[in-house]
């Protein structure tokens, strides 16, 4: 244990208003803390650098899962236990079921949010990709009003989101259409449960007679965020599955996912072998959608 | 700045007045004087730590002590009522799932957990709901039969 | 129970099962004294160099701590081992990163933070060496600037700190033989085989609380340590230097131990005499636990190595000869290395029979922490190596490789190639045909052949035969000179009294066995100490798979004698139920106040041992094993992952099946860490990936069905026939593990641990040069949740 606790305050705001409001007043002060996940790691390795914190991860404000017509609302202080146990989500949503089936261990599921996930912005992180596959939309709230955007302009690079110092993240909303797509998830990880990724791909393609009308493809652990993979979405889309042509279609999106792709060489894993099985990763994906 | 922070540990009530970033393992560990809960990694991955909180299993070196205001803690010591051993605990000292113990508490708590939430799990679902526990000595084969065993002895009662 | 009276072979609950399983048992973290203070390390930031300077904030209030320096160590600088070169504190230089430089000590735990942080220390700079390779070309090139380690008077030379010869028979006579046997050979087959190093990683780290008496003058005049340990009377023979103290001055106890393996054998001497003058300097009792980083990058791990073997075979698979070179990697200073490379030595030509045979052994120093022991203590990495070649030697005559090991297993009578005789059963033939059926080994072969064509997956079988020996080598056991006794308790109970320590493997529980079988007691009623010096006799250290036959054996012979004076003195008739064993014991108890019997080690046959030149009974016994490894491979990720996993062995008499299956299913999971899953990533001599979440240790989710058997054939050196088990099981899943990759994909890979990034540079490098491996980890980018390292 690497810090001394008594430098650190944390209080538990009574509510999103207040929240906001304290952020507003003096923003930039004080790190948000929900499931801890994250913050009490850098705690215990005496690396966590605000000595300020508000807890919101009793808000139940923010602990919601809301199905609309078009869109299933998470709130941004769901845990990824809540999404596991969602039916609605089981349904309509698998990718995110699979995503926080292997986010850390049980334990871990019981506190960690999707919006401590997102907000942490780690390239590596299991649901992000699954959001952009999905073209989930998040939803930041302030004093000064309320603003959505797609998740995919959500992160600007390592570990730096849009989200502004009076801003919170409020929900993130993942629109229900894929019911006839066919989706995929696969996560590459140092061991098969508490692993953190080496590479994944989470894609979800609209198949019409053998030909791939639409596709998305996000991806963790190859750039410096979560990565949307338009370039290979942009080779892949139009193509055809047919025998004669898979071949053809397989070698676009690889290449493609080749050159967008710019993984590093890290503790754990290195670029290359990242790239390579990210690109297999595809090709699997790719496979599946013919039979 | 020290916060005042009450719970219920063990079907105890408990206040302290602590540090509000104190991690949970370390009040349950010097404040209440209960040593069940250990510290292996502090991290968050080896699951030495797990306690219950209202029920569900968390890693209680990741929990601030502000945030387990007003909630339900069951640890080990809880497990077992008045010096009877609890079925699984039984099964655990049975099946040799116990070698060191050191991983022991937060193996039979997850169990617990495990067990409330499937109570007839499968192969797969008992590895799962353990591999947030990691043991060094037993290889995890003795623990699995434990937990087999815990689940034959529930359906006994 | 009660009426149980085999209780040897039966499953009696762990002794200190109870205390575990309702979270009761206290481990060092649990325990506190009274005006307890607490204990931290400052530690070397660099690999190698002089300290110039050590430089303390003027921030901090110094006066708060206890401060304690190499000088201020009363006896000798030194951690002992056979050779003195490993200082407790360093001085005025440091030869490897974490080395410790200076203790601080403050009432406040939380103090401690800005201690460490507020020390500055400034180095001079060396140059230093990292690997075996660098360590050797220091000495091929006689580059002064890297050799780091001068050489001692135990057989030490520059950079290296011991080196061993094994010949089978004369030296002479086996070059001659060599010789001829390659000259004649119908294939000669080389191979070179490597092993990285692996952590412990037992869930509890080190820890100790040390308290110390002075005289009115400031002179200590006692101390004492308690903590998580293998060996206390390790502690205690270090403890002595230090302080320059007799041994009835040096009180070690050993406290609840959350797992060992060879990770507390030695280190435990190192805290515990930090936390010792600690003590010394703070006038307080001292408290020193170790985080889980601290531990990671600062204690010792198993010894990397490197082993060349040369074999001459006929085309009929028969071994001709063999010439192997091994070489370990022991780190900054001498430590174990001396007795890994030995047992690296007598273990690496393994269970055949060899006419002729040549082992050269060596442990080369670089700057990085000592390695140590680690369950296994140089036998996995020779068995490896060994049975990797195996495989290969099988493939260039063209035979299968189970065939080629039964065309030359050492059987009953045979002699090793340190020219022990095999006096008692040995039948690798029947183990081979067990762990062959168990495992469906020939239907698996020929389906997956069939299945890999279409399959991304590969899957692939794999085998390994080994021995190991129980016990210290030759007359290491004499030398030890063990000794274990008995008392009554006040109840009339009696209990054991042994250094041997309970840190998972059951030594408590087997111990209590043997006493309730011998003196024909229920197992509940007998009692085993706590090891407290000031209590127990020294039986010797808990390591070297020595418990359960060499002590468990004295412990059956001293409760013999309690039966002996029970009947002699109190009236203890021929055939006794419990209870007038326990009416004798009290009436013992009446007459004479107290009963305490005592026994010394005797060997149970003869032992003939030369140290000099490897020759004779090298060890007491050994255990015999033949494991078979599934492996599925999976070339979209590169990942080999073991599927499941047959483990047959035989080592005597099981004692109690449930520890004994949890003893093999623990070390084969080790091993298979050991093989896929456990890189030390290094940098400069630090180990960069020292956190849980980036060393990875397989989970419940990773290990297969791990199925154990035992083959039983009594061994007269173990109570009822039991020989040792606790290391065996280390030595077999890594060379199973990759000859079934070997099997599964054609390709051979010869270097564990094996990573995906390995497995996939290999195979792309036919088209490409050599990338992407583990050799292109980074190990200054930590990744997730953490910034990067200050390197």
């Amino acid at each position: 244990m690497r810090s001394d606790v008594a430098a650190y305050e944390l209080s538990a705001p009574t509510n999103l208003q207040t929240v906001l409001k304290q952020l507003a007043a003096e923003p930039g002060r004080h790190a948000l803390i929900a499931g801890g996940t994250e913050l009490m790691v850098a705690l215990n390795t005496g690396r966590l650098e605000s000595k300020e914190l508000l807890s919101i991860q009793h808000l139940r404000e923010l602990r919601f899962i809301r199905t609309e017509a078009d869109a299933i609302h998470i709130g941004a202080g769901t845990t990824f236990s809540d999404i596991r146990r969602n039916e609605a989500i089981a349904a309509e949503l698998p990718l995110m079921i699979r995503a926080a089936s292997w986010t850390g261990s049980i334990a871990n599921q019981n506190r960690g949010t999707i919006g401590g996930n997102i907000c942490n912005a780690s390239p590596a992180a299991d649901t992000p990709p699954v959001l952009l596959a999905y073209e989930a939309s998040v939803t930041m709230v302030s004093l000064r009003g309320e603003r959505t955007i797609p998740y995919s302009q959500f992160h600007l690079g390592y570990k730096r989101t849009v989200l502004q110092p009076d801003e919170i993240v409020y929900s993130v909303s993942v629109p229900r259409s894929y019911g006839e797509w066919k989706q995929y998830i696969r996560k590459v990880g140092t061991r098969n449960a508490q692993a953190i990724s080496k590479a994944a791909i989470a894609a979800v393609a609209n198949v019409q007679a053998n030909r791939i009308e639409e596709i998305r493809i996000g991806a963790a652990s190859l750039a410096d965020r979560p990565l949307r993979c338009a370039s290979a979405e942009a080779a892949l889309r139009g193509r055809s599955l047919e025998e004669r042509a898979l071949e053809d279609t397989i070698r676009a999106g690889r290449a493609a996912l080749a050159r967008e792709a710019k993984p590093i060489d890290d503790i754990r894993s290195t670029a290359m072998y990242r790239r390579a099985v990210a690109e297999n990763l595809l090709e699997e994906f790719l496979r599946q959608l013919c039979s | 700045m020290k916060s005042t922070v009450a719970m219920t540990v063990n079907g105890e009530a408990r206040k302290v007045e602590v540090p509000p970033m104190k991690r949970l393992l370390d009040v349950l560990r010097e404040d209440f004087h209960l040593t069940g809960a250990k510290e292996g990694c502090g991290e968050g991955e080896c699951g030495a730590c797990a306690v219950l909180v209202d029920g569900e299993l968390v890693n209680s070196c990741l929990v601030p002590i502000l945030q387990a205001n007003g909630t339900r803690i069951c640890t080990i010591e809880g497990v077992s009522t008045e010096g009877r051993l609890h079925p699984i605990q039984q099964c655990f000292l049975g099946e040799g799932g116990a070698q060191c113990g050191i991983c022991t508490p937060g193996m039979i708590l997850a169990t617990h957990h495990l067990l409330e939430k499937h109570p007839n799990p499968t192969l797969e679902q008992i590895q799962e709901g353990l591999a947030g526990n990691l043991c060094r000595c037993t290889g995890y084969m003795r623990i699995f039969e434990a937990v087999q065993k815990a689940v034959e002895a529930q359906h006994a009662i | 129970m009660a009426e149980d009276r085999d209780i040897l072979g039966a499953s009696p609950f762990r002794k200190e099962g109870r205390a575990k399983v309702l979270g009761e048992a206290k481990y060092i973290d649990d325990l506190s004294l009274p005006g307890m203070w607490h204990g931290a390390t400052v530690r070397s930031s660099i690999a190698r160099g002089s300290i110039r300077t050590v430089h303390f904030s003027s921030e901090i209030d110094w006066s708060q701590y206890a401060i304690v320096r190499a000088s201020d160590i009363p006896g000798e600088n030194t951690i002992v081992h056979l050779t003195k070169d490993h200082p407790c504190l360093a001085a005025d230089r440091v030869n490897h990163p974490e080395e410790p430089i200076l203790l601080l000590a403050h009432p406040e735990k939380s103090a401690l933070l800005a201690g460490v942080a507020g020390v500055r220390v400034e180095y001079d700079e060396l140059p230093g060496v990292f690997t075996i390779e660098e360590s050797e070309k220091a000495v091929e090139d006689n580059d002064t600037t890297r050799i780091i380690w001068e050489g001692s008077a135990h057989g030490g030379t520059a950079n290296c700190f011991k080196q061993y010869v094994l010949h089978s028979g004369g030296a002479k006579e086996a070059e001659d033989g060599l010789a001829a046997a390659f000259e004649s050979a119908d294939f000669i087959v080389e191979g070179e085989y490597h092993t990285g190093a692996q952590e412990q990683l037992y869930i509890e780290p080190n820890g100790v609380i040390a308290e110390c008496k002075k005289d009115g003058s400031g002179r200590v005049i006692s101390v004492c340590v308690q903590g998580s340990m293998q060996c206390p009377y390790y502690v205690v023979h270090a403890l002595t230097l230090i302080f320059d103290l007799p041994e009835e001055k040096c009180r070690v106890i050993q406290t609840e131990t959350g797992g060992a393996f060879g990770g507390k054998e030695d280190f435990p001497s190192v805290i515990g005499s930090h936390a010792a003058l600690l003590a010394m300097k703070s006038g307080h009792p001292v408290k020193m636990v170790y985080d889980r980083a601290e531990d990671m990058a600062a204690t010792t791990k198993r010894h990397p190595s490197r082993t060349r073997h040369r074999t001459a075979v006929s085309k009929d698979g028969k071994l001709l000869g063999c010439e192997i070179e091994i070489a370990l990697d022991g780190g900054a200073y001498a430590t174990l290395s001396p007795v890994v490379l030995s047992r690296a030595t007598i273990h690496a030509p393994g269970p055949y029979k060899w006419p002729y045979v040549r082992v050269r052994a060596k442990a080369m120093a670089t700057n990085l922490p000592p390695h140590g022991a680690f369950r296994g203590f140089g036998a996995p990495q020779s068995l490896f190596s060994l049975e990797r070649h195996m495989d290969k030697v099988a493939r260039a005559v063209g035979i299968a490789p189970e065939e080629l090991r039964r065309r030359n297993f050492l059987g009953t009578g045979d002699r090793t190639a340190t020219g022990q005789l095999l006096a008692e059963p040995v039948d690798m033939q029947h183990l081979m045909d067990r762990a062959l059926a168990e495992s469906n080994y020939y239907e698996k072969v020929e389906r997956f052949a069939v299945e890999n064509k279409r399959s991304a997956v590969k899957r692939g079988m794999g085998i390994a035969s080994f021995m190991h020996g129980s016990g210290f080598t030759g007359s290491g056991e004499r030398r030890l000179n063990s000794r274990v006794d008995v008392e009554l308790l006040p109840d009339g109970r009696p209990q054991i009294l042994v250094s041997s320590t309970e840190f998972g493997q059951g030594t408590n529980t087997i111990l209590c066995q043997v006493a309730a079988q011998t003196l024909r007691i229920p197992y509940d009623q007998v009692a085993i100490a706590q090891v407290d010096t000031s209590v127990v006799p020294n039986s010797g250290p808990t390591v070297a798979s020595r418990t359960a036959m060499v002590v468990g054996k004295l412990v059956e012979r001293v409760c013999a004698q309690m039966v002996e004076r029970l009947h002699a003195d109190a009236n203890l008739t021929g055939r006794y139920e419990p209870e007038e064993f326990t009416a004798a014991a009290l009436r013992y108890l009446q007459r004479h106040g107290s009963m305490r019997c005592s026994v010394r080690y005797e060997p149970v046959r003869p032992v003939e041992w030369d140290d000099e030149l490897f020759h004779g009974d090298a060890y007491p016994a050994y255990g015999w094993a033949v494991y078979v490894a599934e492996v599925a491979v999976d070339l979209n990720t590169y990942s080999a992952s073991v599927t499941r996993f047959d483990a047959v062995q035989e080592v005597g008499k099981i004692m109690h099946p449930v520890l004994a299956k949890g003893q093999v299913e623990g070390g084969v999971a080790q091993g298979i860490g050991y093989a896929l899953y456990e890189k030390c990533v290094w940098k400069n001599g630090r180990m960069m990936n020292n956190q849980m979440t980036n060393y990875i240790m397989p989970t419940s989710a990773d290990l297969p069905e791990i199925q154990v058997h035992f083959e039983e054939v009594p061994s007269v050196h173990g109570p009822g026939g039991a020989k040792g088990i606790g290391e065996l099981p280390m030595d077999g899943p890594g060379p199973a593990i990759l000859n079934a990759i070997h099997n599964a994909t054609g390709v051979s890979f010869d270097s564990i641990p094996l990573l995906p990034e390995d497995i996939f540079e290999r195979l792309t490098s036919f088209t490409e040069p050599s990338h992407g491996g583990t050799e292109d980890l980074d190990p200054t980018r930590e990744g997730e949740f953490l910034p990067e390292v200050n390197a």
